[in-house]
């Protein structure tokens, strides 16, 4: 009975994980699927919006900025707004170049923002992090608290799914896609080619913002290692290309099953020896990379591949 | 005449060892960028790579690292090429950022590996601290940093008489200029693509030994110099070897000397931030001369 | 006899067809001059010739070996030259560098092969150490045309070779291509400059919709009324596509 129910508590973290980075897949996927942006800055915008979250919403600490408690929906909105508006300066520098300035300018940004999360301690406690950030629902009951934060995680996917499918059949996610066919001709429609990278990238970023402020809220607790490449930005690629690329239901799917593989392989390898465990844990990124290889080369389309309205197509 | 030779000693020389292994690492990544058309995001672990590959000789034979370095930079070129071959040649012919992709993977899986086979801790190259040599009484340099700067000197200088006396490297500059023409010419791709990972490879390497041989030797090292490598391609312009060396120069310098207490007596610039200077100045760049100072590609 | 024919080629790129059908032979010191129609196939004709084309049918010859798709690396050393329309120097190479580049498949002593170049084209002697990038439109165009040549080519193909130049330099360039003829090479060329290339040419060849339309001497084809109505009209400013 009790090994039932930490089995069913297990669930619903993993779910309620694979709900978040669901939010990043979908994110990227308006990015990079529908755009063709190369964003390899998940983590950075990611950080972003969980640190403005966090410190908004915290009790008054004298180890960072804070005590404005303010209400959750708040953080969640000025997340949003200050990853748009970073993302909007990024994307001013570099979408006029292709994809590869973006990549580099996009883990730079990561970079930088983890250099300012260690070195402006009065804000952000430094390496220690910020802690104590309060979580929705937590005054209720076990499991009724973990059961009510995944619904409100699924069912802000299910928004965010919803939001996007419909942008994609208006008019503006036609243009998106024949930018992309073949932006010679968009241009010569007259289509304004960069405000629509443009659009695209932040609403992309802003989406990564706001799955940043549900993990702060969710695991309580924030540190400069959420600006790391491999569990942030690196798994969330893996989930899209390998869910299907340009294909929401992919994205979504991608983000559950490869949060799962990962998570699952982790328990694995957590039950083996101290020593043997650190290292192994290195055996999965291996592996993860080598999972990625393989599907760009043999299944470039992923699981769930792109619906198309026309068969014919150079971009694959 | 004492803060000028503590603005040599402290700031002017360690900014050039830095710049010199900037340098050195930049000439890869612009050589791939122009010939192969993608920024590689596994540059930095093939740095890494060299270094662990250089300490695991030295703990096996007696040697100086500089007398090591031919040996593991022959072993660092096969890895490289080894990846080349499995993991970039399949998309020859795709859109280049599928090759971005695939290195983005290569960077994590090279550097896991490194992890797992020689654990995470910290490890020096050389044991023990050694005293600077001091020349006209106030000059004060380590024979480190002399070593590293002759050496980088010596590679530059053959970089050059690769690039400008042997025909494989004319091509090399011919292919980066234009692939398409290169391909008319009769430039046979597949040469000039081996060739670029050489010396993109063993150059990776010393500069990472070079950097390890002046601190320590670490698993993040060869991505902490990532950025500032592809600030200083950025900076050069892309696909221009000679711009790639002076961009490397000229970051390594700021970066150490926007420290220097320029204003007043606090360092004009929190040394915590000094990685985000090469940031900077590739931001700066690519608002104001996407093409660099050589006048390198834009794409 | 001829030293590059095609026959009934047909192909184009990817599922698009552009080439439906197009014969053309080039002989022994000829300059022969393709015009057309925009999007007619014209310079595709020549990729076709440098297996940059995928070839659906037809067959292409040099002498008389096939060269049907091959790949373009194994074309070039069979010694046939190409000079693309834009984008045919090495820009920050030197113009020497350049003309070695050209030379990159011969094996043997290229030196007074470039002797024989820096002879036909003076200029280029005195800037041999400058970036060719720097040159004027004119001289980039004989340092493009001196890099195909120094492989001693059997054949040079030449696309658009006047193209965004002024007409003075437009004159230096057809003057360019018949020295470069009277030493010796057979030249076919893609032209949007019909009226003047067509006098300077041995024969031409009318392409519309990726087939041969008319062909003739280059004379003929001037006083060709129909040829004269069609193409060489006032269109001989046109921008090349």
């Amino acid at each position: 009975m009790e090994q039932s129910y930490g089995i069913f508590l297990y669930i619903i973290s993993l779910a309620t994980m694979g709900g978040m980075y669901a939010m990043l897949t979908l994110g990227l996927n308006i990015q990079w699927g529908f755009t063709g942006l190369f964003n390899v800055g998940i983590a950075g915008f990611f950080a972003i919006g969980a640190y403005v979250s966090a410190i908004l919403t915290s009790p008054e600490t004298t180890r960072h900025l804070g005590g404005f408690e303010l209400p959750y929906i708040v953080g969640f909105s000025a997340s949003m707004i200050v990853t748009a508006l970073i993302a909007w300066g990024v994307g001013k520098v570099c979408l006029r170049l292709r994809s590869d300035y973006l990549a580099i300018a996009t883990i730079g940004i990561g970079e930088i923002f983890r250099l300012i999360l260690k070195n402006e301690t009065w804000a952000t406690n430094g390496p220690r992090g910020v802690s104590m950030v309060p979580k929705p629902f937590e005054s209720l009951a076990e499991p009724y608290n973990q059961l009510m934060f995944l619904a409100l995680v699924l069912v802000t996917v299910a928004v965010i799914y919803l939001l996007i499918e419909a942008a994609c059949k208006s008019p503006w996610g036609r243009v998106m896609t024949a930018i992309r066919e073949n932006e010679p001709a968009a241009r010569a429609a007259g289509k304004n080619v960069e405000r629509f990278r443009m659009e695209a990238f932040v609403i992309g970023c802003m989406i990564m913002g706001l799955a940043g402020a549900f993990t702060a809220q969710y695991l309580k607790f924030i540190d400069p290692n959420a600006t790391e490449l491999t569990t942030t930005t690196f798994l969330v690629w893996v989930m899209l290309i390998v869910g299907g690329s340009a294909n929401n239901k992919g994205a979504i799917l991608g983000a559950f099953l490869m949060w799962t593989v990962w998570s699952a392989s982790e328990i694995l390898t957590s039950r083996l020896p101290d020593d043997m465990a650190i290292r192994t844990a290195y055996v999965r990124i291996f592996l993860i990379g080598l999972a990625l290889q393989i599907v760009l080369q043999k299944f470039p389309s992923g699981i769930l591949p792109e619906k198309r309205p026309k068969p014919s197509g150079s971009h694959e | 005449m004492i803060a000028l030779m503590e603005f040599i000693n402290f700031y002017l020389i360690p900014g050039i060892v830095l710049g010199s292994i900037y340098a050195l690492g930049a000439v890869g990544i612009t050589l791939t960028f122009g010939i192969l058309r993608f920024a590689n995001f596994a540059h930095g672990e093939t740095m890494t790579l060299g270094v662990y590959f250089t300490w695991t000789l030295m703990q096996i034979t007696p040697f100086h690292p500089l007398v090591i370095l031919p040996a593991s930079m022959l072993l660092t070129v096969l890895v490289v090429l080894g990846i080349d071959r499995l993991f970039y040649k399949p998309f020859r012919a795709s859109p280049t950022i599928m090759v971005v992709m695939a290195s983005f993977g290569i960077m994590l899986m090279v550097r896991s590996v490194i992890q797992f086979v020689w654990g995470v801790q910290l490890k020096g190259l050389v044991p023990g601290i050694q005293r600077p040599m001091v020349l006209f009484d106030t000059l004060r340099i380590s024979p480190k940093h002399m070593v590293i700067i002759a050496s980088a000197v010596v590679l530059v200088l053959l970089i050059h008489l690769l690039l400008s006396r042997t025909k494989i490297g004319k091509a090399m500059r011919a292919m980066s200029d234009s692939p398409e023409l290169a391909r008319l010419t009769g430039i046979g791709t597949e040469k000039i693509v081996m060739t670029t990972w050489v010396v993109g490879a063993s150059l990776a390497c010393a500069a990472g030994v070079f950097l390890a041989y002046d601190t320590h030797v670490e698993t993040m090292m060869g991505f902490k110099l990532l950025l500032p490598m592809f600030a200083a391609a950025i900076l050069g312009g892309v696909g221009k070897p000679y711009g790639a060396i002076a961009g490397g120069l000229i970051i390594g310098l700021v970066e150490e000397l926007s420290s220097y207490p320029w204003i007043g007596t606090e360092p004009l610039l929190n040394p915590g931030y000094k990685a985000g200077v090469a940031f900077a100045i590739m931001v700066l760049m690519l608002l104001w001369r996407p093409s660099g100072l050589f006048r390198g590609r834009v794409f | 006899m001829a030293v590059l024919s095609l026959d009934q080629v047909v192909g184009g790129y990817g599922d698009t067809q552009i080439l439906h059908g197009v014969s053309m032979h080039v002989d022994e010191g000829e300059i022969v001059v393709i015009i057309g129609p925009n999007g007619a196939g014209k310079s595709t004709a020549m990729k076709a010739v440098f297996g940059l084309l995928n070839l659906s049918s037809g067959r292409v010859f040099l002498d008389d070996n096939e060269i049907t798709n091959m790949p373009t690396e194994m074309v070039v050393r069979q010694g046939v030259c190409y000079v693309p329309q834009t984008a045919n120097i090495f820009p920050s190479l030197t113009v020497e560098e350049n003309l070695e580049m050209g030379a990159y498949v011969r094996k043997d002593d290229f030196r007074p092969r470039m002797a024989e170049i820096y002879d036909l084209f003076p200029p280029l002697l005195e800037k041999r150490k400058h970036a060719a990038g720097t040159l004027s439109g004119g001289q980039r165009q004989m340092v493009a045309m001196g890099k195909a040549m120094m492989l001693e080519p059997k054949i040079l193909l030449l696309d658009e070779p006047t193209a965004g130049l002024s007409p003075k330099f437009r004159g230096e360039i057809f003057s360019i291509i018949r020295t470069v003829n009277n030493a010796g090479t057979p030249i076919l060329m893609v032209e949007q400059n019909a009226k003047q290339a067509l006098k300077i040419a041995d024969r031409g060849y009318v392409l519309v919709d990726g087939k041969n339309k008319f062909d003739g001497a280059g004379q003929a084809l001037l006083d060709d009324p129909e040829v004269a109505e069609m193409f060489l009209g006032g269109g001989s400013h046109k921008v090349a596509s």
